[in-house]
Parts: C-alpha cells; structure tokens; sequence
C-alpha cells in the first residue's frame, strides 16, 4: 500500500515525488527587470525616509531603490551590502510587514507598502550569485580576532573585520558555515543553496578562515581565545532548546526538525507525523508547521498557550501558516501527552498578564509533537556576565570581559532577527576595530538601544 | 447631453477629435478602422507630387521617451511624408469618404515651392471628395532638407505665398499647421491670414533627439550607427502647444482666426484644456499610435461628461480661457496665498520638506513625529510642495482673504496692484 497523508504514524514520502519539489519551491519568486522597475518606481524617496529608520542595520532604502530604477542594480547591491552584508538573506527572510514595509508611508497611503524585501533580493542577488566579491580588504594590521559563530553575527562581524585589515578566525560547532541561515530558516524561503552560496560570497573579501565542529566550551575555549587572539566575538547563537516539561513519544524539538529539513536533499526520505501538533507561537513554530504540512502531514496545529495577540510570530506569518493549512490554536498550553494524543488546557490572558487555566481540556490527535517554545543560551563561558539569561552587552556588543564582544541571539537585547543579528556583528566589530587601532574605547553613557 | 457635433470652417463632424496628419492616417485600413472607433474626422497623412514614391528609412523611425512602467510620454519619428504613389491614396480618400460622408477628411499636401506645383496637387485631390486641405508647413525632419516641411514655415512670407496660391487656385477650406520650431509663434499664424487661411493648426512636431545610446555614442533612433533630430510630440510637448494656441488665440491680429489645436492630447481633459485656450477642434495622433483607435471612445464620454456637469455648450467651452491668459506684467501682486497641509491625508514622506528646505524658502517645518508644517511667515506660496505632494490635495493653497496681512512681508491682501503700478518699476505709472 503507498504511503499517503492519511497513513498514520511517522513516515516518509507521503506526497508523490514531484509534489516536493513543487511544495518547496521560492516561496516568494523574485523580481524579474521590469517587475523591479515597477516595484521601484512607487517608492517616494522620502526625506529622511522612515523605512530607514526601521531597519535596524540602516540600510539606505530609498537610495537603492531609486538605484535599481534607473537600471543601475548592481550600485543599489553595494548601497544594500555597505550597511548589511547579508542583504540577500535579509531581503528573503526578513519580517519586513514589522520593519521597514510597515513603516513605509504607503501603507499610510494605500495600505500596500513598496516591496523593499523583494527588491533588496532583486538588487542583491545579481551581485551576490556572480560569485564575484565587491569589497577589498584595508592594509594588513597584524591584529588576529576570534569570532566565535558562522551564522549571521559571526560572518558579519567577521567580514567587517577583515575589510578593516585585520585577520580573522571563525569557529562554528557545525560542519557547515551559516549558522541559523543554514539550518534554521524555513526552505522555501532560501532556495537552491542560497544561505551557502552567500556564505561563500562573503568569504571572497579573504582573511576569514573557518574552523568547523569547533564547539566553545569543548575544541576551543574562551580563555584559549582571549590568550591567542587580540579580540574575541561571541556569535555562537542558542544552541539550547527550551523543554516542555511533559514527556511524549514523537516529540521532538522544532529546530532539529527544520535543520534535518534543510540538510536533507530528498524530502522524500523525511518522516513526518499524520497528525502534528507544534507547541509555541514564534517564527520556528510556523516554519516547522508549515513545512510539515508542505510534507504531507494530514492535521498540523499549532496550540500556542496564550492569545493570538501575544504570539511572536507576525501576523503575517501567521496568514502564511493558515493559509498552508495550518490550524492555529491559541491559549490552549500542553498539559500531557498520551496514547496519540495532546492534552491541552485551555487558558485565558488576565490583564496583568499572568495566565489563567480555565479547566477545560482538548485532546488532540498527536502522533508527533514539535516544540518550538524558545531557544536559550547554552555553553556559556564562565567568568562572563549575563542578563536575561544572555550575555550582557553595553553599547556595541562590549561584554563584562575586557577584549571580548558579542552579538547576535546570544546577547541580551535585541529581537532574535537575522537582520538584528547583523547589525550587531557589524557594529562590534566597528568597535574592535576602534579597540585594535588603539583608539579608547568611547564611553557608553547612553542607555544601551537594545535593552528590553 | 451635450451635443459634441463640431462644425471647423465649415467642416462638419460628429465630433470635435480628429486624427491627425500621422502614420495612423497613411491608409484606407487604418482611417476606416479609426472611423469604425469612433473618431469624428482624419486629417489624411501628408501626400507629396506625383512621381517617384519618397523613400523613408528602413531602420527604427521612433525614438521615445517612457514614464514609470514604460509609459509613453514622448515619441519624436523620423518618418517622412506618405511614401505610397500618390494615386492610389488618392483613391483610398475617395472610398473612405464615400463611405463616411458625415465624418471629416482633410488632405495634408507638402510640395515644392513653386506655384505650379500646388496647383498641380490641387487639381489631382479635387474629386476626391476632401473636406479640405491642411498644409504641412511643420514636419521638422528630412522633408525641411529639400525645402519644405518647417523650412517653410519658419519664413512667414513663405507661409502667406504658398496660402495664397491654394486659396487663389481652390475652393476648400485651407488649415495651416503650423511649426513649433520658430521664436514666435504669432509670426507664421499672422502670415497665414494674410495669405488667406481659413484656420492654423498646431503644434506640429518638434525638433528632438529624444536619448543617445550610450552603448553606440549614438542617437536614437540608430540607424547605421547614426541617428537625426527627429520630430517630438506626445504628452510631453502639450505644454508648449498649449502656450502656442493661447499666443495666437489671444495676439490682436489673429484673434478670432479658427485654431485646430494639436501637441500631445491623450485624454479627454487634454482636449478640453487645448478648447478653452482657443482650439476648435484637437487633432490626435500620439495617443492613437499608443493605446490604438478606441482611445476616442474615452475622449468623447469624457468630453460629454464635462459638459453635462456645468451645464455647457461645446461653443461655451472654446476661448473660454482665453480672457484669462495675460502677461506676467498685469498679473496682481497683490493677490497673497499661503500653502496648507492637511495633516488628516498628510503620509508623511517629507517630499514637500526637502523640496522646500533643499530647493526653496525653508517654509516648511518637520516637527517631531514627521509632522511638517507651514511657516506662514517664510512661505512665498511657490506652490512647488503641492507639485511634489504624492497626495492629491494634501496640500492646498489658501488665498489670504482681503485685509489679511502676509507675515512674511507685512503686506495687507485684497488690493490690486501689478507690475505696471508696481514702486519698484522704474516704468510704473503711480496709481495715486
């Protein structure tokens, strides 16, 4: 008998093999040259453009666009890549309804923003997929700095750096370079190779050197670093998972379900449950969901504890999932696990925020059960000072110990974004660079911009 | 509803939007297909002297010039004068009209110089059944070369030769058109009525390279490697018609002389702005040669529609602008406006302040939270934020009502006083 969404249990190959392919193809397909155009031509160029303000690496928005109207594509890349040397991710994954497109002023107009993520991919993808490397790297400075991730912190730290001059050594406990642009980013949002291929787009700039199953804590230590390097970042992420507190057979993190996805060519070959049920109400809770049901999964719910509008995912994203199929179950938080099925008690929000059980429960047909209730710092190098359960920065990226820095989701402060990530690399190693050139380290007396 | 049947020195049509002397008007498929869409009359594309056929390039004869989305807002052609025999367009005139009474077909000619010339082509289109003739005095390109075309219409002594001889030797009713390649339009119109014309029609094309391909070093259109001045026209030049008509509509001694008016009238709007500055009519092509014939159908509902809304004859609407154009000299400056933004439809994109800061009288404030505000006593109303506003009347001019003192000058509103009354006119006459 073949295998179809209504078998039960968890396994591979319910859809028939080209639906895969179908299934995961670029969610949303880029710009072709005239589509670019048009897009391009409804921006106003505004002064001092609020798009720019709400982008949180700064990005000359209206410069680009105007760049790419006048056919000149290539020069709106650079005006991308100068501020956000993920400009090609970021105009893929980004969240832009909550950043920049949201704070476009045709929404206030006509509520339908200029497409800026889809002409930042239009921009950058010329540039980025040649393979041909834009930026020159400054006179040698002697300076060795440790970054401690490949993902987007990492690697934008590290590129900084090494167009300052300075060399540069990134360790990553994964076999592959990217961090979360690898192995967390939903498929169909970053298709044929793309986190990879700019990855190794980035290194062209030269005097990065990766050192891969590098784990900090176990191949390589904060204080080796400190003593063999002249600085060091912390990029290194969240490489913990949050738990559930109940024990259920078929559950599994979402993360590690979306990293198997992203590293497995067949998708044919990738077990998924009949009946799924995510746990948490995030981004990694729509992106396991959705892909899930992509896989052919029968029933996906996502039961997220407490109201639509305390979930982390943007609405957006929330439509995104809905309309793949996705059922989306809010206040409703997990209470046991057994024979197939899902408790869930059904709460209710009160105004001071806490969380009410009401007392009634829903079984759900369960046969695998993805959690996707946050991620947490883990290894953390000791001596280091935290906040939040993170590691404490002021102004850019500075830690409690002198000559190291960090950035990205594994400091305090700051939305966990691919793009956030970037600008904290990117503005750390400004800072160290500052630091190695001998300048004093300016004083932070402002609040820290990134506080909660 | 309003009745659009035009009546142009004596030519009747169902209504005032003809097509003008242009590749749409080369043939009897084409006419007839504009016939069938709806337009009121052809202006027939501009025949030459029985002989051997005119040749024309065999490369790209249009150059353009886009708007946002590859919109057309100019076109400038290198295409000579009808290069079919003459012959058979003279048999195609006779069958379209034949088939078309009630619509207007005039014949645009272009000859030598020389009498015997026109009354040669005069008696060949006499039994076409024509309405009437227009002589292409404008076309700036190729034809201008072997002295015709504008190299005749920018000598008014030629222009008054030539009428006389078409007056003296038919009894058609005889359009001008007029080139817009001359300092002064009034000159060649003048000259016209002198030589007896029954109207002027205008602009014809303007001399143009519409882009250089920066790839060749090259004009375009490119042909071998080469390219020419070609002639303009299309949404872009209706400005410069638009001023044109109005020169010889309001200019003592033309006044009161019929004015078909042509230069990029693409809508029925465009139609109604060319009518109140004088035109009888319009004459069309580029938006034909854009969108196809059915643009008219627009034109006509539009027209219709206006009319209808004031309660207005289409005799009420033509000249009706005229009075009203002047020279800057008589204009009042004593008449004050401020700018106003309506904060309710204001969207925040800060245009009107860079335009106003970077280019103007730094009048316009940006206070915190993006919101832009006037300042009454730096404003000199130049209006150029209401131009640069993507928000249709967003910002407004409002008129400083009589007694009102504009803070930026400390002058009261209300009065009149112009340049010619002005103090600080050397020539003024004190109006005490």
């Amino acid at each position: 008998m073949t295998t179809t969404p209504m078998t039960p249990g968890v396994v591979p190959g319910r859809l028939p093999p080209d639906a895969f392919a179908a299934n995961f193809s670029d969610v949303a397909p880029p710009l072709d040259e005239h589509e670019a155009r048009v897009a391009a031509d409804r921006c106003y160029f505004c002064h001092d453009a609020p798009c720019i303000t709400a982008c949180p690496t700064g990005i000359d928005i209206p410069l680009f666009i105007r760049q790419i109207a006048t056919g000149t594509a290539d020069a709106a890349a650079m005006t991308i890549l100068h501020d956000n040397i993920f400009g090609g991710m970021c105009g893929r994954v980004c969240p832009t309804e909550t950043l920049c497109e949201g704070a476009c002023v045709r929404m206030e107009a006509e509520g339908r923003p200029v497409e800026i993520g889809a002409l930042q991919r239009y921009a950058t993808d010329g540039l980025v997929l040649s393979g041909a490397h834009p930026f020159r790297r400054g006179a040698p400075t002697g300076k060795r700095v440790a970054v401690v991730g490949a993902g987007p912190a990492g690697l934008s730290c590290a590129h900084r750096l090494a167009a300052k001059g300075h060399d540069v050594v990134v360790f990553d406990a994964r076999p592959k370079p990217g961090g979360l642009n690898e192995y967390g980013i939903a498929s169909y949002k970053a298709v044929d190779g793309f986190a990879a291929a700019e990855v190794e787009w980035l290194l062209g700039i030269g005097g990065i050197e990766l050192r891969l199953g590098q784990r900090l804590g176990q191949q390589v230590t904060l204080e080796a670093l400190r003593a063999d390097y002249d600085a060091v970042f912390l990029g290194m992420g969240l490489a913990g998972v949050n738990a559930l507190g109940i024990d259920a057979p078929g559950q599994r993190d979402a993360v590690d379900f979306i990293a198997e996805l992203r590293q497995t060519a067949d998708l044919s070959t990738l077990p998924v449950g009949r009946d799924v049920v995510v746990i948490g109400g995030g981004m990694t809770a729509v992106d396991a969901a959705v892909q899930a049901r992509l896989l052919g999964a029968q029933t996906v719910t996502i039961a997220y504890r407490r109201g639509q509008d305390r979930m982390a995912a943007s609405r957006h994203e929330q439509d995104h999932a809905v309309k793949a199929g996705v059922r989306l179950m809010t206040n409703a938080a997990p209470l046991a696990a057994e024979g197939g099925a899902v408790v869930l008690a059904h709460t209710a929000d009160l105004p001071d925020g806490r969380l009410l059980n009401t007392g009634e429960r829903i079984g759900l047909p369960a046969d695998m059960i993805l959690t996707a209730i946050g991620q947490r710092l883990a290894g953390v190098p000791e001596g280091i000072a935290l906040a939040g359960g993170k590691i404490a920065v002021t102004g850019p990226g500075r830690t409690s110990i002198a000559g190291v820095w960090a950035g990205g989701d594994c400091a305090a402060g700051g939305d966990d974004l691919t793009v956030t990530a970037v600008a904290e690399g990117r503005d750390a190693a400004e800072d160290i660079h500052a630091h190695l050139a001998g300048q004093p380290l300016a004083p932070v007396d402002a609040p820290d911009m990134r506080a909660e | 509803m309003a009745d659009l049947r035009s009546d142009f020195i004596g030519i009747r049509s169902p209504n005032p939007f003809w097509l003008a002397s242009a590749p749409p008007t080369d043939k009897e498929y084409n006419v007839r297909r504009a016939f069938q869409a709806g337009w009121g009359g052809v202006v027939w594309k501009t025949l030459g002297l029985d002989g051997p056929p005119v040749v024309n390039v065999n490369g790209p004869r249009y150059g353009v010039i886009h708007g946002a989305d590859r919109r057309v807002l100019g076109i400038n052609n290198i295409e000579l004068i009808t290069d079919r025999p003459l012959q058979v367009n003279l048999d195609e005139i006779k069958s379209v009209k034949r088939d078309y009474p009630d619509r207007a077909l005039v014949i645009s000619l272009m000859v030598p110089c020389d009498e015997e010339s026109w009354t040669s082509i005069l008696s060949r289109i006499e039994d076409t059944g024509a309405d009437g003739v227009e002589l292409n005095f404008g076309c700036p390109h190729g034809m201008a070369e072997r002295g015709m075309g504008s190299a005749v219409g920018q000598v008014p002594e030629y222009i008054e030769m030539v009428t006389r001889w078409v007056k003296s030797h038919s009894r058609m009713p005889c359009i001008v058109k007029l080139t817009p390649n001359v300092a002064d339009i009034r000159k060649p119109a003048e000259a016209a009525r002198r030589g007896g014309a029954d109207a002027v029609s205008l602009i014809n094309t303007i001399n143009s390279i519409t882009s250089v391909d920066l790839d060749l070093f090259a004009p375009q259109p490119t042909i071998d490697g080469k390219g020419t001045h070609g002639g303009y026209c299309g949404p872009a030049v209706k400005p410069i018609a638009l001023n044109m008509v109005a020169e010889i509509a309001r200019n003592p001694a033309t006044r009161g002389l019929p004015i078909s008016g042509i230069g990029g009238v693409t809508t029925w709007r465009d139609a109604a702005e060319f009518m109140a500055l004088g035109a009888g009519n319009v004459q069309v092509c580029t938006a034909a040669m854009t969108y196809g014939f059915k643009v008219v159908q627009e034109m006509i509902s539009g027209l219709r529609d206006y009319l209808d809304g004031r309660d207005m004859a289409l005799s009420d609407l033509i000249g009706r602008a005229v009075p009203n154009v002047t020279d800057w000299q008589y204009l009042n400056l004593d008449y004050m406006t401020k700018a106003v933004i309506d904060q309710d439809l204001c969207i925040h994109c800060g245009r009107c302040y860079a335009a106003c800061e970077d280019t103007s009288h730094q009048a316009i404030a940006m206070d915190p939270g993006r919101i832009f505000r006037v300042k009454e006593e730096d404003c000199v109303a130049c209006n150029l934020c209401v131009d640069v506003c993507p928000v249709e009347n967003c910002i407004t001019m409002r008129e400083l009502a009589p007694g009102e003192v504009d803070p930026r000058t400390g002058r009261t509103a209300g009065g009149f006083r112009d340049w010619t009354q002005h103090p600080n006119n050397p020539m003024a006459q004190a109006a005490e």
